[in-house]
């Protein structure tokens, strides 16, 4: 069974991210951008898919500008084999990126897609859903454990109240939450043999997918600032305060 | 038109988010109906029909929906739609789960976790963790949201909405639910609760998280906790809070042995007040924090649990 892994191009989750001051965007000059952590986690369970023999081969995928084949070769570094880069300068919407990652669906019929459960940039936590939705397929969300058998997977979910199996067909679409694995750091060996590993180009209008965003975003502002606040001497000053403050 | 919103439930109770997304749905489009699906839940449909503002409950109760899935509840909605210019959730693991299936279904692009109605097609939403907000403003036609519940406050109750049972709607069947393991807790619920006490990887270990709950019983408060104890084993997934775990903004938010990340300041920084116990002097947390107390834990937390006793907190 194949399994195809979308993988997204972000900020690194360590960088504080600054508003510009003409509220036009976050400012990415020379900031560090890495994998979406959530992707990473799905690069590898696929890998560990492979390793185990459930999966045959693992191809990579992802939307954004040239730089986010750097991206797609961290990931053939942790174990994927090949890579399809899609291309495009613009910012790509959820239901966008779904529509073309449907299309590569389509050309490259895997058995299962799994992928982060939102990317830490636009915190949308919508692309897994979409694309099974298009697809017509199930979908296991903010998966805790994964167990798959021969047409189905058994799921185990991050939910509020705690934790929720579900049981899909295959094929399907899982994404990870934080605790379905450690990801693996590459080593120098699969770091070098992954810069052999083949990187397809394709755009969204090869797939004929119109990437032209719904939205208009008006501003990009900064959240309202919380005021420093005060240390205080031991408990009774805390207690104090606090019940002065109405909150106990 | 009108605007739906999705209930939250467990079959027997319906959940305050409800009514918090409620609030938000009549600031999008009036008047608003709650879907209530479900199995032999009769009673949440009851429930719902009390909330102000409030003109149709549509009630599918079938055996299909006793746990919500996902792909049973796109078909369902999927049948009513036509009928709504909005359908919103709560920001829950439900709603997240369903919605964004609804949206590519119909063709619209959806808006996640909105914190202000700013007109109706115009939302503010938090982006990179919260660190920045982004002003959106969608286009003509259907809009799909999910709600921070924590942001709007809760409809009232006195309302008296008819209960209009519809069919279940048929699905492809390729999911099923398969178990369950739910945290018992005799505690307020975290998103909600007016006081919430959070423990970090300062506690060191699961036997030490649980010197939290005789304050937790003491201040009537949820007890929630950073991912770092979490991923550490010392309580389960559920009590997370942070950019992917639960967003909280309760009236006064104790954070103990947690350092702040900003992933973790990203769920609880909307608190009233916020109060940080670290050793540590330079952690992040105290930046954010109204009140700090720099010192051991496990000296401040013994004392603090035998001062509210001293003042007649049990």
């Amino acid at each position: 069974m194949k399994v195809l892994v979308p993988v997204k191009r972000v900020i690194d989750y360590n960088v504080k991210v600054r508003v510009k001051t003409d509220q036009s965007g976050v400012d990415l000059a020379n900031v560090k951008m890495s994998m979406n952590p959530f992707d990473e986690i799905a690069v590898e369970e696929a890998v560990r898919l492979k390793e185990k023999g459930k999966a045959t081969e693992v191809v990579i995928v992802s939307i954004g500008p040239q730089q986010a084949s750097e991206t797609i070769r961290t990931a053939l570094a942790m174990g994927g084999d090949r890579g399809i880069l899609v291309k495009t300068d613009q910012m790509v919407e959820p239901l966008a990126v779904a529509k073309i990652l449907k299309a590569i669906v389509d050309a490259e019929q895997p058995g299962f897609v799994i992928t982060g459960k939102q990317a830490i940039d636009d915190d949308a936590n919508q692309v897994g859903q979409m694309l099974a939705a298009l697809l017509g397929w199930p979908q296991g969300t903010f998966a805790h454990s994964l167990e798959l058998a021969d047409g189905s997977a058994k799921i185990t979910r991050e939910i509020d109240g705690g934790l929720q199996t579900v049981e899909v067909k295959l094929p399907a679409v899982m994404t990870t939450d934080l605790r379905l694995n450690d990801p693996r750091y590459a080593s120098l060996p699969n770091i070098m043999k992954a810069k052999k590993k083949p990187i397809e180009e394709k755009s969204p209008a090869d797939l004929g997918v119109d990437i032209a965003p719904r939205f208009k975003v008006l501003k990009i502002s900064e959240p309202p600032k919380r005021s420093g606040g005060v240390k205080v001497s031991g408990v009774p000053e805390l207690l104090d305060k606090l019940k002065a403050d109405g909150v106990i | 038109m009108a605007s739906l919103v999705i209930a939250e439930h467990d079959n027997a109770a319906l959940k305050d988010a409800t009514h918090k997304t409620v609030t938000a749905a009549a600031q999008v489009s009036s008047p608003v109906h709650i879907l209530v699906a479900g199995e032999n839940c009769a009673t949440v449909a009851e429930a719902a029909a009390r909330i102000a503002g409030v003109e149709n409950v549509l009630l599918a109760d079938a055996p299909s929906y006793a746990r919500q899935l996902a792909e049973p509840m796109e078909a369902l909605l999927l049948s009513v739609a036509g009928q709504y210019d909005a359908i919103l959730a709560p920001a829950t693991t439900t709603g997240k789960n369903i919605l964004p299936r609804v949206a590519a279904r119909l063709d619209v692009g959806q808006i996640s976790e909105i914190l202000k109605v700013v007109s109706p097609d115009t939302f503010e939403r938090p982006i990179y963790a919260g660190n920045a907000i982004e002003t959106l403003q969608a286009p003509a036609g259907k809009k799909i949201i999910t709600v921070r519940t924590t942001a709007f406050v809760a409809a009232a109750e006195g309302g008296s909405a008819t209960i209009e049972k519809i069919a279940a709607a048929s699905d492809a069947g390729n999911s099923k639910f398969a178990g369950e393991a739910l945290s018992k807790s005799e505690r307020p619920e975290l998103t909600s609760a007016k006081v919430v006490i959070s423990g970090g990887r300062g506690l060191g270990s699961a036997e030490n998280f649980k010197l939290l709950d005789s304050i937790a019983d003491k201040l009537h408060a949820a007890v929630g906790a950073s991912r770092a104890a979490v991923d550490a084993g010392y309580v389960p997934n559920d009590y997370q809070v942070g950019q992917t775990g639960k967003a909280v903004a309760p009236d006064l938010y104790i954070a103990v042995g947690i350092s702040g990340a900003i992933q973790h300041l990203a769920g609880m920084k909307d608190s009233r007040k916020i109060v940080a116990i670290n050793k540590d002097e330079d952690a992040p947390i105290f930046q954010v924090a109204d009140y700090g107390l720099v010192g051991d834990l496990f000296k401040i937390i013994p004392e603090l649990d035998e001062e509210l006793s001293k003042r007649g907190y049990k």
